[in-house]
């Protein structure tokens, strides 16, 4: 019994091993700088003072609230991200079911064509995409006007459609992740379920409705939460969709609007500022959201 | 059952299953057609897959000519600095994470989680203020960093919940037959977890190879630049060189989209089990 002792010391110096090294990291270049920025966020700090800023309290946060852009904004960053999500849903777990029948031929073929959108870069879609909205050569326009004999599209230059181009362009970016998920937990639904309720002459859509959404809910629930934090901070697409908000600077969700007040305009407090309570408001969605669906319960 | 309702919602399966692929395939093939044209025919409004006289001019210019052979090696070394140092951290703390209680686990747990929820801006923008101080802004040193750290925490979930499916007896095994805990997590855990490391080098990988935001701040030199940023400038607020822009994205994205597609049997297995807990 004299080795129990030391055997604890050792286990404790492993664990301390294994966890320091990202523990420190984390708290380096993620915990250092978010407290700088909080105090950025109560400063003064712009191009005309860079060196001699001084911490002025909560003006910031308060000149965020009273900018007209603000509000604006935070609607179509809200109107973004659930239209981009609920798509991501419905395409994905649709096309799951869909490859998941028993009959389908070829489903790593299928599967490979279906998750090439998440395999290409991001920012290369982006760029492509905005290459096929142009408006005299790009693809889309000529599909409409050449096959659909429809009008053309003033896509990048007027700002609904600029903003709808962005969503189109993330809604093909983002299906692959909700199908691979949704995909991953229908492997996990046992098959007799499904003979069961055949048996009992369920329909298609009865089965679907009670069996196949009802399991499926805790394996979609963190992923439709990852998927609201991600597309809600998706400055990617936005940002080079749009080139940088154009046209006018209207094609914009809160955070490329805030990466430009930083790097555009130098308007350090503000976008700090800004940049809090974008935070704020994923942090208070994320733990209602999850609270309300215990959708972590399992993870520890 | 009836029989031709079988067969029309096959039809219907089928349908939906190729108009998806076919638009997931589409802008891919735009990018190839647009590489291989020749230089007078790069504003055309053909929509064929193959341009009349294609070339691989564009392609020959791109190597020789332009900083494009330079920029990947950068992005590479960035790449791999950020991969190495991403499964060395996650496959580490995600085990402890997975296998032991110890004081602060759930809050640093929880605490990994709500870093996803930092807008680009929150950590980039108090770093940049620090590099301008540092006078360090082009290098790599500051890159490499904000990539592992964006990287991290989504490995580490990956991790642990991966380790979470491998049963503890086996340690538990190795450990009364005189091995350490070292070892019983090198030699029996780890190469049991090799799906789960191989999806995680592949995301730390993706995040730096694929970054083109926060590369945009900090690199400012063209020699220093990352693909992403090499990219971009062929596509000028003036004039567009669509022809450099298209092989380079193709070039690209060869590699990691054939490396994800072939990995992307582990991703439904050792994706749903692992982060999507999270």
């Amino acid at each position: 019994m004299v080795t129990s002792k030391n055997e604890k010391a050792a286990l404790r110096i492993f664990i301390a091993l294994l966890i320091g090294p990202m523990v420190v990291l984390v708290l380096a270049v993620v915990a250092y700088p978010f407290f700088f920025n909080v105090i950025l966020s109560l400063s003064n700090m712009n191009l005309f003072h860079i060196r001699d800023w001084e911490v002025i309290g909560f003006e910031q946060y308060l000149a965020v609230f009273a900018e007209p852009r603000f509000w604006e904004i935070l609607l179509k960053t809200l109107i973004w991200t659930l239209t981009n999500v609920v798509f991501h849903v419905v395409i994905g777990v649709m096309l799951a079911v869909l490859l998941n029948q028993l009959f389908v031929v070829g489903k790593p073929a299928w599967r490979v064509l279906l998750i090439l959108p998440w395999a290409l870069p991001q920012y290369i879609t982006a760029l492509t995409w905005r290459g096929m909205f142009n408006y005299e050569y790009g693809a889309i326009n000529l599909v409409l006007t050449k096959y659909m004999n429809l009008p053309a599209v003033e896509w990048l230059t007027s700002p609904f459609e600029a903003f709808l181009a962005a969503i189109l362009t993330n809604i093909w970016l983002g299906f692959p992740f909700m199908m691979v998920i949704a995909l991953g937990g229908l492997q996990s639904i046992p098959a007799e379920l499904y003979e069961a309720a055949d048996a009992d002459g369920a329909s298609a859509w009865h089965k679907f409705r009670h069996i196949t959404l009802p399991l499926l809910r805790p394996v979609m629930l963190p992923a439709i939460t990852l998927g609201v934090v991600w597309t809600f901070n998706n400055i990617n697409v936005m940002w080079l969709v749009s080139n940088g908000g154009e046209p006018n600077d209207q094609t914009h969700i809160l955070v490329s609007f805030v990466y430009e007040a930083a790097f555009s305009a130098y308007r350090f407090g503000w976008a700090a500022a800004l940049s809090m309570v974008i935070f704020a408001i994923l942090f208070l969605f994320t733990a209602v959201f999850l609270n309300r669906t215990k959708a972590t319960e399992a993870a520890y | 059952m009836v029989k031709s309702q079988n067969i029309f919602a096959k039809i219907g399966t089928y349908a939906v299953l190729f108009i998806a692929a076919a638009v997931s395939v589409y802008p891919i093939t735009r990018i190839i057609t647009i590489s291989l044209r020749p230089g007078d025919q790069l504003l055309s409004t053909s929509l064929a897959l193959i341009p009349d006289n294609f070339t691989f001019d564009n392609y020959v210019v791109l190597l020789t000519e332009t900083g494009f052979l330079r920029w990947m090696v950068n992005s590479l070394l960035v790449s791999l600095v950020v991969t190495v140092t991403g499964v060395a951290l996650a496959s580490t703390s995600g085990y402890a994470l997975s296998r032991y209680k110890f004081a602060g686990k759930g809050s640093l747990l929880q605490g990994l989680l709500v870093t996803q929820m930092f807008p680009a801006t929150m950590l980039l923008l108090p770093l940049y203020v620090m590099l301008i101080k540092l006078h360090l802004l082009d290098s790599y040193l500051g890159i490499i960093i904000i990539y592992t750290a964006t990287a991290l925490p989504f490995c580490v979930w990956q991790m642990k919940g991966y380790y979470d499916t491998i049963p503890p007896t086996l340690e538990e095994a190795a450990r009364i037959d005189g091995a350490s805990h070292w070892q019983a997590f090198t030699k029996v855990i780890l190469p049991l977890a090799a799906p789960a490391l191989v999806i995680t080098a592949l995301f730390s990988f993706m995040t730096a190879w694929n970054e083109y935001v926060v590369a945009n701040v900090v690199l400012q030199d063209t020699s220093m630049f990352t693909l992403p940023l090499g990219l971009k400038m062929f596509q000028g607020s003036m004039t567009t060189q669509w022809g450099l822009y298209a092989a380079g994205s193709l070039l690209v994205s060869i590699p990691v989209v054939a490396l994800f597609l072939i990995l992307s049997r582990y991703l439904i297995s050792g994706l749903t089990l692992g982060a999507v807990k999270g």
